[in-house]
């Protein structure tokens, strides 16, 4: 994530209280799942970007293949260059003469691709260090959240444009550079909530029975933080979309898969801003806002159902 | 005593944490592959005696752990290497540029601060109206603006379609001032759109901080107290509550810059504010390594003494951390 304030703005990333009902021992994660099903499709704001979420996929997938693109249909004439939208040109024509419409919606998927592996692995590493910590404590719980300290205070941005320019234009960089930065507030939110999970009496029990860490956590814990980290999840994603945006606007994109930001960082370049070719510049930072916006509502709904202490304070 | 103790527990974290981003440069820039001299050195257009050279000259027939006290000695000397395409000490480039830089995120901090605050009190007094949804409506839409698009649109809107200010640099071209204020007046119109982005983009947390902080406030029996005491309820609000709501302010402004610090990177690529955020822009289009590499050093500092400062404002402000 770009910025990792929002979460604690939107909604409190780092919950001082773990969650407040007890789930019930050995909670299988399917009722984890049905309680973030009910609370987003209860919020009208988590309706909002789920409604939004299927219209991005669908003009990720379908779009292509009703509309498919050809990077190399340039015009030769200086007359097909940046033409505003027409009957034959729906947005327009970018600074090479290529149809915009379609070039819009053969970027689409590169946002939704980029933001989930990238926040995967963001997911990956911060539940692994936060259960860690919070299961093992000691030593181990102070060496990790001094680690994930470091992160959190180093500024993302300019450490992923700083990794993006060393290590190369491709989209498996900027993926793993974007998820590599990522993980600190999830790691913080798994930590405090494995925290209070692990002197619950079911997890005392379980442990006086014989069962192993392994099994504790695989079994007992994760499944009940699953919940807090989805929250957390699709709130990481919108930040990992827009952070893919900047790189490329800034020119650290992908050259040969073109996403809405390397569009804005072409429309940029060419002077689309100057001459006023407003389709050249607007369609693409809509996209990104409402793919953006997608992730933030629904995080943004499961967030509230689901973290006690935002519960009843509006 | 306790503060004494307060304060060293502070500046060693802030000591070991500066040495970890040094370290933490040092071994991803200059350790892991990837690092840019090698693959110049390795191009097969080079004659060895070049290669030779090139690898004395950047000290890398030296051993990772050598290189790295080279590394510290040099930092320390404040020597960041030579910029590829400017020719000039990357140091010297970045005085020129932090500056300019400087003033942009004080204007865009203290701006967001200030006017997040007053909206975040105002919102929080009508608290249970529509004013509630509104606000974190309009907050999660501007989470969702990337910056450098939102300054975008406000050239064209106000720039290229108005005409109402100026959207490139930080100085009319060739302009020859009158006076001192002229010059100052012109640097300011063309510090409006720069700082209006970064307002857009960032105040909505803000808001949303002051505003759960002064309803947290409201809620207090001290505020029962003053009620009852029969004082005019806009002094309870602004005297009584905004000042114990400040406490959670200060923490998110220490977030706040490490936001305004890779915002100013896209908005001062969009207006061509001469600044570190262009350099390293114009570096990243170069492939100017180590100014790319300083600049990263640069901000992650700048980022850790602000929030250094803030946990020590945040000492002075709250009596409770003072006794803890």
């Amino acid at each position: 994530m770009v910025r990792p304030g929002v979460t604690a703005g939107l909604g409190g990333a780092v919950p001082a209280e773990p969650l407040g009902e007890a789930p019930v021992p050995g909670a299988r994660p399917e009722t984890g799942v049905r309680r973030v099903w009910g609370a987003l499709t209860a919020d009208p704001m988590g309706r909002v970007g789920l409604v939004l979420f299927a219209l991005v996929v669908l003009i990720a997938v379908a779009g292509p293949l009703l509309f498919p693109f050809n990077a190399a249909a340039v015009s030769n004439s200086a007359a097909g260059v940046l033409q505003p939208p027409s009957a034959r040109h729906w947005l327009g024509t970018d600074e090479l003469g290529r149809d915009l419409f379609r070039e819009f919606l053969s970027a689409a998927h590169v946002s939704l691709v980029v933001g989930l592996a990238a926040t995967a692995i963001s997911m990956v590493l911060g539940s692994a260090i936060g259960t860690a910590a919070g299961y093992y404590g000691c030593w181990a719980d102070t060496v990790l959240m001094r680690i994930t300290d470091f992160f959190l205070v180093l500024p993302q941005l300019p450490l992923v444009i700083a990794l993006a320019a060393f290590f190369g234009q491709s989209l498996v960089i900027i993926i793993v550079v974007i998820g590599l930065t990522g993980w600190p507030t999830t790691a913080r939110i798994v930590r405090a909530q494995t925290l209070s999970l692990r002197e619950r009496q079911f997890v005392t029990r379980v442990r006086s029975l014989g069962a192993s860490d392994l099994r504790i956590l695989r079994v007992h814990i994760l499944p009940n933080v699953m919940p807090l980290i989805f929250a957390n999840t699709v709130l990481v994603i919108g930040g990992a979309i827009l952070a893919e945006a900047t790189l490329a606007f800034l020119g650290l994109g992908d050259p040969v898969q073109v996403s809405w930001g390397t569009m804005l960082h072409f429309a940029f370049g060419s002077g689309a801003i100057g001459r006023g070719a407003w389709w050249f510049f607007v369609p693409p930072g809509v996209g990104i806002v409402v793919v953006v916006l997608a992730f933030t509502l629904t995080g943004h709904a499961i967030d509230q159902a689901l973290n006690p202490r935002l519960r009843g304070s509006r | 005593m306790s503060r004494l103790r307060y304060l060293a527990r502070k500046t060693v974290w802030l000591a070991v944490t500066l040495y970890f981003v040094i370290t933490f440069n040092f071994v991803l820039f200059h350790v892991l592959p990837g690092n840019p001299v090698r693959l110049l050195a390795r191009s097969g257009h080079l004659t060895p005696q070049a290669v030779a050279d090139i690898t004395r000259v950047y000290g890398l027939n030296h051993p990772p752990p050598v290189q790295y006290v080279i590394y510290l000695k040099d930092l320390l000397h404040g020597q960041l290497g030579i910029s590829y395409t400017y020719r000039e000490p990357v140091s010297q480039l970045l005085g020129q540029y932090l500056g300019n830089t400087i003033v942009l995120l004080t204007a865009a901090t203290v701006l967001t601060i200030v006017l997040g605050v007053l909206i975040g009190v105002v919102v929080a007094n009508r608290r249970g109206t529509g004013w509630d949804s509104a606000t974190v409506t309009t907050s999660v839409i501007g989470w969702s603006l990337p910056t450098f698009w939102t300054g975008l649109i406000l050239t064209f809107l106000l720039g290229v379609w108005l005409h109402a200010f100026p959207i490139f640099g930080m100085q009319t071209p060739n302009a020859v001032y009158t006076s001192g204020l002229q010059r100052l007046e012109d640097i300011g119109a063309h510090l409006f759109l720069p700082t209006l982005t970064l307002v857009i983009v960032n105040i909505a947390q803000f808001v949303l901080v002051a505003r759960a902080s002064v309803i947290e406030v409201l809620a207090e029996d001290f505020m029962v107290t003053a009620t009852a005491k029969g004082l005019l309820p806009r002094r309870i609000l602004w005297r009584h509550a905004v000042r114990n709501a400040l406490l959670p302010v200060v923490t998110a402004s220490a977030l706040l810059i490490s936001l305004v610090v890779g915002g100013a990177i896209e908005v001062e690529t969009v207006f061509s504010w001469p600044g570190m955020g262009l350099l390293v822009y114009n570096s990243v289009l170069n492939r100017d390594y180590p100014v790319i590499e300083a600049a990263f050093l640069v901000f992650a500092v700048v980022v850790l003494l602000v929030n250094f400062a803030s946990d020590l404002l945040y000492q002075v402000l709250d009596p409770r951390v003072r006794e803890a």
